[in-house]
């Protein structure tokens, strides 16, 4: 039986060399851990790239085990998120792994440009949380999340790429069982990730944190520590705020960033999907005291984190695959004309017991402001913003009484001609796990046109709700109410 | 080759035939049982009788503590276990004995070996309970991989460069691939006696080609089978602990 260790470096893979029906055109990188080729095979037309282990002896036998890791967890990712793998090869004989060439370069190539304005980092950002809600989902934590492992597709999504150091709740932690030593970049690497534990999503918010504060300060928010000393501070010592640094950052950018860099797990944005939803919502960013800061924190606070270490490592045991699906974004459709309805209550009531059930979810309640589908819409002089204005009064008074705390609830107007495509984009876009809207009676109109619950159900990315109001004389009042989400008045004759 | 692992079957038809059903939609080429045919379940004649069918149609069959008539129940179990076996032993006619008399103590198939309990003593009915059981019971055997029972809950043990084997617990329905230049040590969890707190019964299906394991469970009437427990006057605990699977 061979082992790893036993294998000579390839002599097959070289320019110009071919294994198993893929001809190795030139060499395009010689990395810390792999060596990428240029490849060619016959029925691919993509652009290919080959990338095989540096296996020689005294190589690091991190590049081995991470190689291992990557062939296991790419052929099983999905998405554009990643990079598309056509072939690997088999570990006993020559392990390789074939897979698209991506032409733009990494958000390495950045760093010669820093800082960024704000508004240029939050759209890097959000874009890279929208890949990481991805993967995540797919049970895959990266662990290595740094501008050299980003890339961009030409139709703008973030592509994760280098998956060596990831970890897959379904499969075997080969990294977490070989080695003592925290693997990860200094720059980037999450404290409980410092402390060996690989099991948690968050992580790789930390990560991006550390990303956007370099990308909009130029600056590092921990250095590059070289030693486990120095990787350790970021238990307990926090960095200057951004705003220190740069007194143009707004104060929600801030807060964003700083959530992601609390040191312990549980104190930050719970998911990628819901930091994504923040970066895109600036305006409904909850402010804490952390978006004020602009010293740091005294050494006796910080003195007092010391205990962090116990904190982070205790909190290992709840870092379960459960963590993702207990922090979900629910959003419902509301009809604002009917807060006080038998349905109104129904609605708040279904969503109250979700929002319970689980601590870390929030609910963005949304209603959509018809637009004539032919014509110039009013919306852009004044009494269009009075009318958006007034809805979102509404929407809130709709909402008031769940009573739930600033950072848990969220409010958008859509503006949209066809209000089930308008929830169904939003849908799409802000990583809704669950939507839930009111079943509304049955009409002519409806009849003909279809309803707009059962458009959504149809067709949503997630899971949906329709509640229906039990109470037969509430029915009977709604049905005289509405005829659909929106006011009679601003539809289209 | 797709294998199908079934291990601990404890005299639980109703597991057993739910469990066949499964295994035949998986697409299984082979079947392998892992010992423990009998014991704990109130239908021990109808158990030995499939597997015996099982074994005339080319399945590899394993001796288990439980099929030893001589063994020593479980001590560390309590009487339960013994009485459960004195009973299920005297249940049986000739020929079903004399079918688990015969029964070997492991198999080895190209680079697999399947045995009831740890490797490196199987007389001796030890637990592959930890990253260093798995790794002694790896190092008695120069097979790639070893497959057992005795446990009854479903694990994966890797060998390390340090000797030592990594524990993993597998996700049901997913493949876990074993790489095929390491060592593995896999203890598939029990079919009529499931222990991993899900009642279900456990089996993997591994295959070969691919070298990937996966494990399965598979719904079965608990209710009928605890009847049959309780009909025989075993202890009513070997029929309760089946509705929670530990």
């Amino acid at each position: 039986m061979t082992t790893p260790a036993d294998l000579s470096p390839a002599a097959a893979i070289r320019p110009g060399g071919e294994i198993d029906g893929i001809a190795i055109g030139s060499l395009l990188h010689k990395g810390g851990m792999a060596l990428i080729y240029e490849a060619r095979k016959p029925g691919i037309d993509a652009p290919l790239i080959l990338k095989a282990p540096r296996l020689s002896h005294g190589e690091d036998p991190a590049a081995i085990v991470g190689f291992e890791m990557e062939m296991m967890i790419l052929p099983r990712l999905q998405g554009v998120h990643a990079p598309r793998i056509y072939q690997v090869g088999d570990f006993a004989t020559q392990p390789y792994i074939l897979m698209e060439r991506l032409s733009s370069p990494s958000l390495i190539m950045r760093l010669g440009d820093l800082p960024l304005p704000v508004d240029e980092v939050v759209q890097l950002a959000a874009r890279v949380a929208d890949a990481l809600a991805s993967l995540h989902q797919q049970n895959v934590i990266h662990l290595d999340i740094k501008p050299s492992n980003i890339v961009f597709r030409s139709s703008g999504e973030a592509v994760l790429i280098d998956f060596g150091l990831s970890h897959h709740a379904e499969l075997p932690d080969l990294i977490e069982e070989e080695f003592r030593l925290p693997y990860g970049t200094a720059p980037y690497i999450a404290p409980e990730q410092v402390l060996g534990v690989r099991t948690y999503r968050r992580s790789d918010l930390f990560a991006l944190g550390c990303l956007m504060y370099f990308f909009a300060t130029g600056v590092r928010p921990f250095g590059d520590p070289q030693s486990l000393k120095g990787l350790k501070r970021r238990l307990w010592e926090d960095p200057m705020p951004p705003r220190a640094l740069k007194p143009d950052i707004p104060p929600w950018f801030q807060e964003i960033v700083l959530r992601c860099l609390e040191p312990n797990p549980e104190h930050r944005t719970p998911t990628a999907a819901q930091l994504a939803f923040d970066l895109r919502h600036p305006d409904q960013v909850a402010l804490t005291g952390r978006s004020e800061k602009l010293k740091r924190d005294g050494w006796f606070a910080a003195r007092k984190r010391r205990g962090n270490e116990a904190l982070v490592r205790a909190a290992r045991k709840s870092a379960i695959a459960s963590k993702l699906s207990s922090a979900p974004i629910i959003a419902a459709a509301i009809d604002t004309r009917e807060a006080d309805s038998g349905l109104a209550a129904a609605m708040r009531a279904t969503l109250l017991r979700s929002l319970k059930d689980n601590p870390e979810s929030r609910l963005a309640c949304l209603n959509v402001l018809k637009q004539k589908a032919i014509g110039v819409d009013e919306t852009h002089d004044e009494a269009g913003h009075n009318r958006h204005v007034k809805r979102l009064v509404e929407l809130k008074h709709w909402a008031a009484p769940m009573g739930l705390a600033d950072g848990r609830i969220t409010f958008h107007v859509l503006e949209a001609v066809n209000p089930a495509e308008a929830i169904l984009t939003y849908a799409r876009l802000n990583h809704v796990d669950h939507i839930v809207l009111g079943a509304r009676k049955e009409t002519f109109q409806r009849r003909l046109l279809g309803s707009v619950s059962a458009e959504v159900a149809g067709h949503a990315p997630c899971s949906v709700t329709v509640v229906r109001a039990k109470n037969a004389m509430e029915a009977a009042a709604e049905a005289i109410a509405a005829e659909e989400l929106v006011d009679e008045d601003e539809t289209q004759p | 080759m797709r294998i199908a692992l079934l291990a601990d079957l404890h005299a639980n038809i109703q597991a057993l035939d739910a469990t066949l059903t499964a295994v035949q939609k998986a697409d299984a080429d082979r079947i392998v049982i892992l010992g423990d045919l009998i014991g704990y379940g109130g239908d021990p004649c109808a158990v030995v009788d499939r597997v015996m069918a099982l074994a005339q149609a080319g399945a590899v069959v394993i001796k288990g503590n439980h099929d030893d008539l001589d063994a020593d129940p479980d001590r560390d179990m309590h009487m339960a276990a013994a009485e459960a076996a004195k009973w299920s032993h005297a249940q049986l006619n000739e020929a079903q004995a004399a079918f688990l008399r015969a029964l070997p103590m492991s198999v080895r198939e190209a680079d697999r070996l399947y045995v009831h309990a740890d490797a490196s003593a199987p007389e001796k009915w030890r637990y592959v309970l930890s990253a260093e059981a798995a790794a002694r019971s790896l190092a008695a055997t120069d097979a790639r991989l070893v497959f057992c029972g005795h446990v009854h809950t479903p694990m994966v043990y890797m060998q390390r460069t340090t000797g030592l084997a990594a524990p993993f617990t597998p996700v049901a329905g997913r493949a876990c691939g074993l790489l095929t230049h390491r060592r593995w040590h896999v203890v598939t969890g029990s079919v009529g006696q499931p222990r991993n707190r899900d009642p279900a019964a456990s089996f993997a299906i591994f295959d070969d080609a691919r070298s990937e394991i996966t494990f399965h469970r598979a719904a079965y009437d608990i209710a009928a089978a605890a009847r049959r427990i309780r009909a025989a006057g075993l202890p009513d605990m070997l029929a309760s602990r089946l509705f929670e699977g530990r």
